[in-house]
């Protein structure tokens, strides 16, 4: 059960009352607020709630890690980072807490969401407001296309990059061409998108679309599907569920057993440690493990782990990842000017994104291109419950453009205001 | 499509019923005898499968299976003594805040102690496999789950039909001030049925905890569920609650074969159909209390 939406009109009036309230505190008190201006400060919000919670929780520890560290070497051009973090609930609440953020708090940047829905409101609010917001979960390609903005930068990979990255797996095991498949759809936008670039994919390589059920993202019980799955008898089946519903599904298809694979086109490490060994199964994409063998991958997994007493997970290490980018961007540019930094981060400068290779932002839509991989269950017994997994080598591969998996510019046309 | 496959999904609708079945008579026969509407029950079901995820590691898992419901049958008996029984005069609005209040506090005390992610928790070795008859096949698991739930509401049957304490129970659900004047105390028998529904809530949590996410909010989803199966039933009607449990797993599970969208929703148009034919549920019983 979700959490009911605040109505609009009462979150505009709130807005409004804390704008005039940061406006008249403004005129009275203008001492105090420049004695605040010593810090650079990150207004955080994801949501810690509902559904998405479980991967909110990662992405509070991500960032209050990558701040503690850019804190410990000195902060950025010699001020400290302050960290101001908010549950973001849904897309009104977001919406207003990020305007109260911008406003009232006086925050200098916006990092995080992991709804796409939620992440379009904030990254209304921080165009208006002339302020970088560093998206960190948001899938949808429309945020890179139709609704860009030159304010928003994207660490997340979109769902084209995703669907592209376990396609390459499914093709090269000749799971694709002349295959009948099944596809189980999170019916909210983002699963009907995923859903969408998920069958464009099968379709432009030859698979053969036996149906696609959209599932309620409350549904807690798969049984009824599961049976119709081995009515139906497809060659695979093809998750684009979300969230808690992941975990659900897997569990219950090893519990029937049923012999067809199982793939998917968006996974969190998460949802694979609450299956657990035995239950998850398939081939799935990723953005990045705990596993990942790069030097700066496993010393970030060691902090992690000691600060935190888990390894993490895909979502933290886009949360970590946007506190290092931006102390980066503020002590080479010695700047913490908006427009400054968005030319440096557009420049093409190569970033190092805890992979093999390091990343950078498209300028013509602020993608973060980085490498991907795909996780299929460990063979044989898992040394810990969290190694249950193996992490393929990256995709694309050593001598391939990291072009390749997103979308061009002709597939998702952003022009920026 | 063969009439075969219809029949599975029938069937496994009525296995999905029974598992409804475990937490809405919990919450039917406290609201009966009580009239409190636990809103807690859902967060109650949750604390049974973390204690089930936290105990099996230590003492294995058939006496997780027997300890953990006990545990929190006990939460229910402790929580009826110092909290429940303040509102059993009071406005309902009072109880069903401070259920509203305490299903808060459990969930984010779970939150606070065993993160937001789902816990690792799964089917153990020996119930894996599945039962093969003709054409149709059946987890072990799921026919074991079945087998329990059935059991208890045999002895939950008799306790109420059959023994001098069932028939207080039942006497106290018509007519609480006639069994008072006969000089029975009620206290210790809500006490009792307290522990027994959200004792039962705290199996239900036990016996989903393998094949569902073990997470804090995981009692929302099957709270609300429940909550339609009683309003459906008959507020104090056993036999009610059962008929309409098999009805929304049944309706439930076809929904979800032929329009998955609407999966969620067929709940609510049966519960609106049945509520403008039959405003007392399909079995509600007069209540003195209520009339």
């Amino acid at each position: 059960m979700e959490k009911k939406p605040t109505s609009a009109v009462s979150t505009e009036r709130r807005a409004v009352i804390g704008a005039a309230a940061a406006g008249a505190s403004a005129l009275a008190f203008p001492s105090i607020l420049k004695a605040q201006s010593n810090t650079y400060k990150i207004g955080h919000l994801t949501p810690r709630t509902g559904f998405l919670g479980p991967m909110g929780e990662y992405a509070v520890m991500g960032v209050q890690l990558g701040v503690d560290e850019v804190n410990a070497a000195g902060g950025v051009a010699g001020r400290k980072l302050e960290l101001l973090m908010e549950d973001s609930v849904n897309p009104q609440t977001a919406s207003s807490k990020a305007q109260r953020m911008v406003e009232r708090d006086k925050v200098d940047i916006l990092i995080g969401e992991i709804s796409s829905a939620s992440g379009l409101a904030i990254s209304q609010v921080a165009t208006r407001a002339q302020k970088i917001f560093m998206q960190t979960g948001c899938n949808s390609d429309d945020l890179r296309g139709k609704s860009c903005s030159r304010y928003m930068f994207h660490l997340e990979a979109n769902n084209s990059m995703y669907v592209r990255t376990v396609g390459r797996a499914l093709l090269r095991d000749n799971m694709v061409k002349g295959k009948r498949w099944m596809a189980f759809t999170a019916d909210y936008a983002f699963g009907h998108d995923l859903f969408e670039k998920t069958k464009r994919f099968m379709d432009e390589n030859g698979a053969i679309f036996v149906s696609n059920d959209m599932i309620p993202t409350d549904a807690t019980e798969f049984s009824p599907m599961i049976l119709k799955i081995r009515q139906q008898k497809p060659d695979l089946v093809m998750s684009n569920l979300a969230g808690n519903q992941t975990t659900n599904f897997m569990k219950q298809y090893r519990e029937f057993n049923l012999p067809i694979p199982l793939a998917g086109a968006d996974l969190n490490a998460a949802s694979i440690w609450g299956a657990g060994e035995g239950s998850f199964s398939g081939v799935w994409p990723i953005i990045w493990t705990h596993q990942v063998q790069a030097p700066s991958a496993k010393a970030f997994t060691a902090a992690f782990t000691k600060r935190w007493g888990r390894p993490p997970d895909n979502q933290a290490i886009a949360d970590y990842l946007a506190v290092k980018i931006l102390a980066r961007a503020i002590n080479e540019t010695k700047s913490t000017d908006t427009q400054t930094l968005i030319k440096f981060l557009e420049s093409g400068v190569r970033f190092d994104v805890l992979r093999g290779r390091e990343g950078y932002f498209r300028p013509w839509d602020h993608q973060l291109l980085f490498e991907m991989y795909t996780v299929s269950p460990i063979t044989g017994k898992a040394p810990n419950k969290w190694d249950l997994m193996t992490t393929s080598a990256p995709v694309p591969g050593p001598n391939e453009s990291l072009e390749v998996l997103a979308p061009s510019q002709k597939e998702n046309a952003c022009t920026f205001a | 499509m063969s009439v075969v496959f219809l029949f599975e999904q029938v069937l496994n609708g009525l296995l999905l019923g029974i598992y409804y079945l475990l937490i809405a008579l919990g919450l039917s026969i406290i609201f009966s005898l009580g009239g409190i509407v636990n809103l807690a029950h859902g967060a109650l079901f949750a604390v049974g499968a973390y204690l089930m995820v936290q105990i099996t590691p230590l003492v294995g898992y058939g006496p997780a299976f027997v300890i953990s419901p006990i545990v929190v049958a006990v939460l229910g008996m402790i929580l009826e003594r110092l909290f429940f029984r303040r509102f059993y005069k009071s406005d309902p609005v009072l109880s069903l805040l401070f259920t509203f209040g305490l299903a808060m506090i459990l969930e984010q005390a779970l939150r606070m102690a065993f993160g937001a992610s789902p816990l690792q928790f799964n089917i153990p070795q020996f119930l894996r496999g599945q039962a093969m008859l003709g054409d149709f096949m059946y987890p072990y698991y799921r026919i074991g789950m079945l087998g329990v739930a059935l059991f208890v509401l045999v002895g939950l049957w008799a306790l109420l039909h059959r023994t001098a304490f069932g028939k207080v129970v039942r006497a106290g659900i018509q007519d609480p001030e006639m069994v008072r004047a006969l000089g029975i105390s009620l206290a210790p028998v809500l006490t009792a049925v307290c522990g027994i529904g959200i004792g039962m809530a705290g199996l239900a949590g036990v016996l989903l905890a393998p094949i569902t996410g073990v997470h804090p909010a995981m009692g929302h989803e099957i709270m609300t569920a429940a909550f339609v199966v009683v309003v459906i039933g008959g507020l104090g009607s056993f036999w009610g609650v059962i008929v309409a449990a098999l009805l929304v797993g049944v309706i439930r599970g076809l929904t979800s074969f032929f329009i998955p969208p609407a999966s969620e929703a067929s709940l609510y148009l049966l519960m609106l159909v049945v509520l403008l034919l039959r405003p007392r549920g399909l079995m509600g019983e007069r209540m003195e209390r209520l009339e």
